[in-house]
């Protein structure tokens, strides 16, 4: 059996920007910041395409519910070796405010008419920090899920997977279809080469929109406010380790 | 009102989390019920039936729940959720509790509310954002609100003066063919557990190498701590993830916390910025981990550790 692929990728705040809450404080300053895929989708790209490569799936499908600009995040994953996009288009003053309960329900939709056998996602996204997607996309699929995926091998119909776990690893089987998280190890995303980077502009990128797929996106919960975490105030400079060790002693920590 | 805990355990012993996911949904008011589920699992029901505020312990001991499948536990917390019809269902942010909570809130159609770090009122919560960058606050819109608490923003409730009731659920018909469990690589260590440890100790790329993380292994070793790292020193191979500190990986808050070699990256910070004592050693006076460092020394890691390691 080959795959088809599905993996979600998002566009997010890059990481390297330094996050500033809006004035309003109901979210953070989002126009004129520099956004980039999630890390962690980068891994999920980067798996299904090798999965692609070692003749384990036929065809990656890459996924991203967001603003007209998810387009480019697409086109990334584009180049990074996936064969076609699917952008399910997100107004965007209702970006903010997609839940990853409305986007597994898209996923889940999307795997029924693809026809779908994997799905792979980040573990989470860095802006929501939720870290729950796949999980829910696994549970409305009633498909197993491995999450935090650290190493996955496929056997006859199923998949072996290794997670990171809090106190080491996990090793588990899954039957497929699946739907798996990727964490940080399981593998480092290529750079995509201005050849590739060509060749997926050629490649096709279908539109819809959530109501085409009967998902509603109503929020299930009120943004009250958003803050700026408390300050924590910098302390004093010592000089020598003598004088550090002293001052840990004075305070009791040594 | 009525709220169920998911106690996370390993089947000998409760894990500590739980005793402060016991303390937010105390918080939440109303009546507390804990589900213990997985195989011969006694010895946690009756550690468990000593923490106060508890009316009522639900059991689930049986073979098929080897592993804490999702997969399985999921159906049970929805099945027992249904006979009692909580208003909240709680679990540690653990990977346990962060890889089954999804999965219940999925399945009763509600938003899972992920990482929370204070109880507002019984539907309103705060959590962080953009790696500990930003603190949201919601109000979830939810008939059940399916939450994880971290560990480090709560205080562990008391194991002591309860005497909680304890009730077998029924297991009914879970699905065992979709996932196996085969088996964990728990790291062996005679120090303390991260998340517990009272002093912990963390380098980043500043170590050059794995090898150089001996050093603070035998610094570790003098002071009773627990030795974790950056995302930085985890991407570079350095260690294994598990050691991670960071938004991405593991959130602590010990009583002294040693970055050494650490830059002090927006991640890194989430996930230790609210230890009580902070202590940072890097060779580059400009590094960001000075601005949020109780006691800075500016000095050459692999002069200062040794050093360290003769005088504590």
């Amino acid at each position: 059996m080959s795959l088809r692929v599905l993996v979600g990728v998002k566009r997010v705040i890059d990481y390297a920007v330094k996050i500033r809450v809006r004035p309003d404080k109901l979210g953070v300053v989002t126009d004129g910041v520099k956004h980039s895929m999630n890390p962690f989708d980068e891994i999920a790209i980067e798996e299904a395409v090798r999965l692609k490569e070692k003749k384990i799936a036929k065809e990656v499908v890459a996924v991203s519910c967001g603003p007209t600009q998810a387009q480019e995040t697409i086109r990334t994953a584009l180049a990074m070796g996936a064969d076609r996009g699917i952008h399910v288009e997100i107004p965007a003053k209702e970006v903010e405010r997609l839940e990853p309960i409305h986007v597994a329900k898209i996923m889940a939709k999307l795997v029924e008419l693809e026809k779908a056998d994997l799905v792979v996602l980040g573990k989470q996204a860095i802006d929501d920090d939720a870290n729950a997607t796949a999980q829910m996309t696994a549970a409305l699929l009633d498909w197993p899920q491995a999450t935090f995926a650290s190493k996955i091998e496929k056997t006859d119909g199923e998949l072996t997977v290794v997670r990171e776990i809090d106190g080491g690893l996990e090793s588990i089987k899954v039957k497929l279809p699946a739907v798996i998280s990727a964490d940080l190890r399981l593998n480092e995303p290529r750079y995509a080469t201005l050849p590739n980077i060509m060749k997926a502009k050629k490649k096709k990128i279908a539109k819809m929109k959530a109501s085409d797929l009967g998902v509603d996106t109503t929020p299930h919960y009120d943004v009250v406010e958003v803050n700026e975490p408390p300050v924590r105030e910098a302390g004093i400079k010592v000089e020598n380790v003598d004088t550090l060790v002293e001052k840990l002693k004075e305070g009791g920590l040594v | 009102q009525s709220t169920l805990v998911i106690a996370e355990h390993d089947n000998n012993k409760l894990t500590p989390i739980t005793l402060n996911a016991l303390t937010a949904a105390k918080k939440l008011g109303g009546d507390v019920s804990c589900l213990v589920a997985g195989t011969n699992c006694g010895s946690v029901v009756s550690e468990l039936s000593k923490a106060a505020g508890i009316s009522k312990i639900l059991v689930a001991d049986s073979e098929v729940l080897l592993g804490f499948l999702p997969e399985r536990l999921a159906p049970l917390v929805t099945a027992t959720h249904n006979q009692f019809k909580f208003t909240h269902i709680v679990a540690g942010a653990t990977a346990q509790g962060k890889s089954l909570l999804p999965r219940v809130a999925a399945k009763l159609d509600v938003s899972p509310i992920s990482d929370i770090v204070e109880v507002k009122s019984p539907d309103t919560f705060v959590r962080t954002i953009y790696a500990g960058n930003a603190l949201m606050t919601l109000k979830s819109k939810d008939p059940v609100k399916v939450i994880t608490v971290r560990g480090t923003s709560f205080e562990a409730a008391e194991v002591e003066g309860g005497s909680a009731a304890q009730e077998d659920v029924a297991l009914g018909d879970l699905p065992t063919d979709l996932s196996q469990f085969i088996g964990q690589e728990l790291s062996k260590s005679d120090r303390p557990e991260l998340t517990a440890a009272k002093t912990v100790i963390s380098g980043g790329r500043g170590m050059k190498n794995g090898e150089n993380f001996q050093l603070l292994y035998t610094l570790a070793d003098k002071m009773n701590a627990a030795v974790g790292a950056s995302r930085a020193a985890v991407d570079a191979g350095y260690v294994p993830n598990d050691m991670q500190i960071g938004q991405t990986g593991k959130i602590i808050a010990p009583d002294l916390y040693i970055a050494v070699g650490i830059s002090g990256a927006i991640q890194h910070l989430a996930g230790m910025k609210d230890s009580k004592t902070i202590v940072a050693i890097n060779k580059d006076p400009e590094a960001p981990i000075f601005q949020v460092a109780d006691l800075g020394l500016v000095a050459d890691l692999f002069k200062a550790v040794p050093e360290m390691i003769e005088k504590v």
